[in-house]
């Protein structure tokens, strides 16, 4: 018996409104991990309980660690008189109890659709002084019926740059940057920070979740852990040279924002998973440091080739299936390909139209040997449909895939959001060079385990 | 005494002052509530129905979060692990998700053709006003399956209500059903969620006793079964909260008694084995029971005494979702020669609280619906070695350097009847004498005596005893 035995094969299943096995989450859950980013920040969630609860309970799952985040607590009350009075008292609840620097709102589908306009409750709460000085509270747009998760971050991520980005003087300080990593493990914004650093440039990275989301352990339990980009240096956003923003969906439209109000140039890359991705990025900063890689990027670089060309053989002719969110999945396939492995079906149920012409792009003149689906339905009960109907050697995503790496007999390559039952992609960095070889390794493993664990004993080796 | 929220002091109680708690209320806006909403209630009440269709209407968030969270097992369909959602969007928000909602069941049905099938309603379809009930109606008479609408809008009251609207979802299917073969000497097994295979091990020692299991609602529940539950002599409800509602209806409607009894613990399980042959006045049944928690006792017990060796004495702190568990749970832990310093619930009620005062230590802290910062405040202060709690308080436990037990939806073994009593020292213990605490105090101490972490690097290791030696950026350094 499998888990997954009510998905059949054959025709695949026709559907009008529905989704099965989603390849995506709401919006809120993205405004709540990009806050964390901040320094000293508490997530606030204008809703029901029940968001927040999710919101946070699944952060814990995948990060291992105590999310804080507030909520509003709607009633039936509020969703008829709207959620003013509790917003006021949230805000003075947190600020005296819990002391945040920030307070980042970020509004659910039931307070969209009653219409509560935060920046104008924000404003009564500013002139009833409910707000100490100093502190400050941002706000997202996160209706869950609008976009997925990465719109949730990228939405966050912009407010950042609406509340705070300033711009002190008609001259940008030479020599540094911003870089909006998208949603990415801490471990990844650590690894772009040293990335950034060993270029020889300064960098303002946000949101930043490393020192937040992967504290040390201090037998102390610390509400806003050491972590976050500050307050001070969003402002100073608008004064840097320019921004590198990583990933179109997540990253994008702060950066272009901060365009609009800084006059901060800026360069949307692919997320830097693999080598040519990795390379962008790179080349990207060569633009703000004189044109100098380093010895030590460039043997990193050197590495990963080596190790790519070591194990050639065992990628050749293989394929894999991929689900998730769209700038993780556009970079992944694009290194997949790289090594020669055919990223033969890929979802996100993030909507939009963008990414099936990136994924064009990535997969060339094989397109035509690989689906692609994006938006409604495209999820993860289709997935296995077409998996039945015509298997691969790879599956590469989030937790979710368990149940069809195990009916099917797959190799399964944890990696996304969330991960519910692993561990080391908190810590362990998949971005950059060092990150390229951590995913090959892992994926090296889970191919070689499987003939390992299924060659006839005659056949199986010692050496590879 | 420590800083609690104002709006929470009637909910927090040290055991001096005159008692009476402030609980069945909402959290205080803007409070870390560890609470969920209605429509969580509603959904892991119902969710380990196996056979049974789940459809969330509503955006793609409540579905995609309560994906295969809790690990009710089942011994035969597995439907109940998919995830099935209407994923409204902007355009059905603003026209009514009706259609789309019967478009959703009827293709749903088509391709599984479930026993039945719960459509969940969620904050959205509170607001914008869909009629679910008449969708699931017309499904229903063309399907010819029952298809069940539960009221579970998120902001429309607390967990509680959520577990309220599922009993009354499953009022509907029960009665439905033939009870010929039923006989005089039968229960339903009400509250019990076949979590780690929890389910089986009750229906096991009921089977010995003689009596006839004719549902278990809703561990590993099947739909035709609760159909005919209706044909029980008696109803055991577990769990204070979730069940009760659907036992009160029974009660009305068909006469059937019920008991409320918990699984955790030697005593509160002896206790709720004996109770039922009570019930049935039966001298055989009830001789059956105890040779039965004798045999179960005797072969425990010896390794509850090696590990009760190891706890003797241990401060813990229970922090549980219904009332009932948190009885149990101070039983079982003195049953372990430990003492419970904190306990608290989310839904538990005035009277609850008021039993739980009683049960406790007079200087035991209780508290309702608390927060990670007061309960870590409390951990602290009453030098706590062991939370027992769900998801959320894991890591806060851990960051503290405190063990942590997950009697919640995470357990992975099956810690009800006897064999979990055992399973639930041997979790303890683990996780009470593991060494890395003593790894964690040691750094705490040595950190506290040098402030290693002021000197300016990022390298995340100046808190430990070693400092990574590289040189202080300078204080305006933006990396």
């Amino acid at each position: 018996m499998t888990l997954l035995r009510h998905t059949h094969g054959g025709t695949i299943t026709e559907r009008q409104a529905l989704t099965i096995n989603p390849a995506k989450t709401c919006q809120p859950i993205g405004a709540m991990y990009a806050a964390l980013g901040i320094h000293r920040c508490l997530p606030h969630s204008h809703g029901s309980q029940g968001c927040c609860s999710y919101h946070r309970s699944t952060l814990s799952r995948h990060y291992k660690e105590p999310v804080m985040a507030a909520t509003s607590s709607f009633t039936e009350g509020s969703s008829v008189f709207g959620g003013q009075a509790n917003l006021h008292q949230a805000l003075q609840t947190a600020f005296t109890t819990y002391e945040p620097d920030v307070v980042a709102v970020h509004t659910t589908c039931l307070s969209e659709t009653i219409g509560d306009d935060i920046p104008q409750i924000v404003q009564k709460a500013t002139e009833e002084g409910l707000i100490p000085e100093g502190k400050y509270v941002i706000h997202a747009n996160t209706p869950s019926y609008v976009g997925s998760a990465c719109t949730g971050f990228a939405n966050m991520t912009t407010a950042m740059v609406d509340y705070f980005s300033a711009s002190a003087s008609p001259d940008k300080v030479a020599g540094r940057i911003n870089v909006i990593p998208g949603w990415v493990e801490p471990a990844d914004m650590r690894e772009i920070k040293r990335i950034v650093r060993l270029m020889g440039l300064e960098a303002i990275v946000f949101p930043d979740t490393s020192g937040v989301l992967d504290c040390p352990q201090t037998g102390k339990h610390e509400l806003f852990p050491r972590g976050g980009v500050t307050v001070d240096q969003l402002r100073a956003t608008g004064d840097s040279i320019g921004t590198i923003a990583l990933g179109p969906v997540c990253s994008g439209p702060a950066a272009a924002q901060l365009t609009t109000r800084c006059r901060v140039p800026n360069t949307v890359l692919p997320l830097p998973i693999g080598l040519h991705a990795t390379d962008a990025f790179i080349m990207a900063l060569r633009k703000y440091n004189g044109g100098k890689v380093p010895r030590e990027i460039a043997d990193e670089r050197g590495r990963l080739l080596d190790l790519i060309t070591d194990m050639h053989q065992y990628f050749y002719g293989r394929t894999a299936a991929l689900w998730g969110d769209p700038d993780q999945l556009a970079s992944l396939s694009q290194f997949l390909m790289t090594i020669d492995i055919l990223p033969k079906y890929v979802v996100t149920g993030t909507p939009g139209t963008k990414f099936l012409k990136r994924m064009g792009e990535v997969l060339g003149d094989r397109k035509s040997e690989a689906q692609v689906r994006q938006g409604p339905r495209a999820d993860m009960f289709l997935m296995h449909q077409w998996i039945k109907n015509e298997p691969v050697d790879l599956l590469i995503g989030n937790t979710y895939g368990k149940y069809i790496a195990r009916d099917e007999n797959i190799p399964f390559v944890r990696h996304g959001f969330p991960l519910l039952d692993r561990v080391g992609h908190q810590y362990i960095p998949t971005v950059g060079y060092a990150g390229a070889i951590r995913l090959l390794e892992q994926i090296l493993q889970v191919t070689l385990d499987k003939i390992d664990r299924e060659s006839p004993e005659e056949q199986f080796e010692l050496t590879l | 005494m420590i800083n609690i929220l104002q709006e929470r002091e009637r909910q927090v109680n040290c055991g001096t002052e005159p008692f009476r708690m402030d609980c069945d209320k909402h959290s205080a806006a803007g409070s870390v509530s560890q609470r969920a909403c209605v429509f969580c209630g509603s959904r892991v009440v119902l969710y380990p129905v196996a056979d049974a269709l789940h459809l969330v209407h509503g955006p793609i968030g409540c579905a995609a979060y309560t994906w295969d969270i809790r690990g009710s097992l089942s011994s035969g369909p597995e439907l109940h692990r998919m995830s099935f959602s209407t994923d409204l969007r902007e355009m059905d928000v603003i026209f009514g998700g009706e259609k789309r909602l019967y478009g959703a069941l009827t293709d749903l049905i088509g391709i599984y053709r479930p026993k039945a099938a719960f459509v969940y309603s969620t904050c959205i379809v509170g607001v914008i006003g869909d009629d679910v009930a008449a969708v699931c109606k017309r499904v229903g008479a063309e399907q010819q399956i029952p298809v069940l609408a539960v009221h579970s809008e998120g902001f429309k009251g607390t967990k509680k209500d959520g577990y309220q609207a599922a009993c009354s979802a499953l009022g509907e299917l029960v009665g439905t059903g033939p009870t010929r073969d039923i006989g005089p000497r039968s229960l339903n097994v009400l509250g019990d969620f076949n979590i780690a295979g929890e389910t089986w091990a009750i229906r096991r020692y009921y089977e010995r006793m003689g009596l006839q299991v004719v549902a278990t609602v809703t561990g590993d529940g099947r739909v035709d079964d609760i159909r005919r539950a209706h044909g029980a002599a008696l109803n055991v409800v577990q769990c204070s909260g979730a069940m009760t509602h659907l036992a009160r209806a029974m009660k009305d409607k068909y006469g059937i008694p019920f008991l409320r009894v918990s699984y955790f613990g030697i005593e509160d399980m002896s206790k709720a084995l004996y109770d039922v042959a009570d019930h049935f006045r039966d001298a055989a049944m009830m001789e059956r029971a105890r040779i039965m928690v004798r045999e179960e006792v005797t072969r425990i017990l010896p390794e509850i005494r090696r590990l009760r060796s190891g706890l003797e004495g241990k401060r813990a702190a229970v922090y549980t979702g219904g009332a009932f568990k948190a009885f149990s749970l101070v039983r079982s832990l003195r049953t372990l020669g430990m003492k419970t310093v904190l306990a608290g619930t989310q839904t538990g009620n005035a009277d609850d609280y008021q039993a739980l005062r009683e049960l406790c230590d007079d200087d035991t802290v209780l508290v309702d619906d608390t927060n990670p910062l007061e309960l870590a405040k409390f951990i602290q202060e009453r030098g706590v070695e062991l939370l027992i709690g769900g998801v959320k308080e894991r890591p806060v436990a851990y960051k503290l350097g405190v063990g942590f037990c997950d009697h919640n939806h995470e357990r992975k073994t099956c810690l009800a009847g006897f064999e979990g009593m055992l399973n639930f020292a041997r979790e303890v213990h683990a996780t009470v004498t593991s060494p890395v605490w003593k790894l964690i105090r040691s750094s705490r101490r040595e950190t506290t005596a040098a402030p290693l972490d002021q000197c300016g690097h990022d390298c995340g290791r100046c808190t430990l005893p070693m400092c990574c030696g590289a040189p202080v950026p300078p204080a305006n350094a933006v990396i």
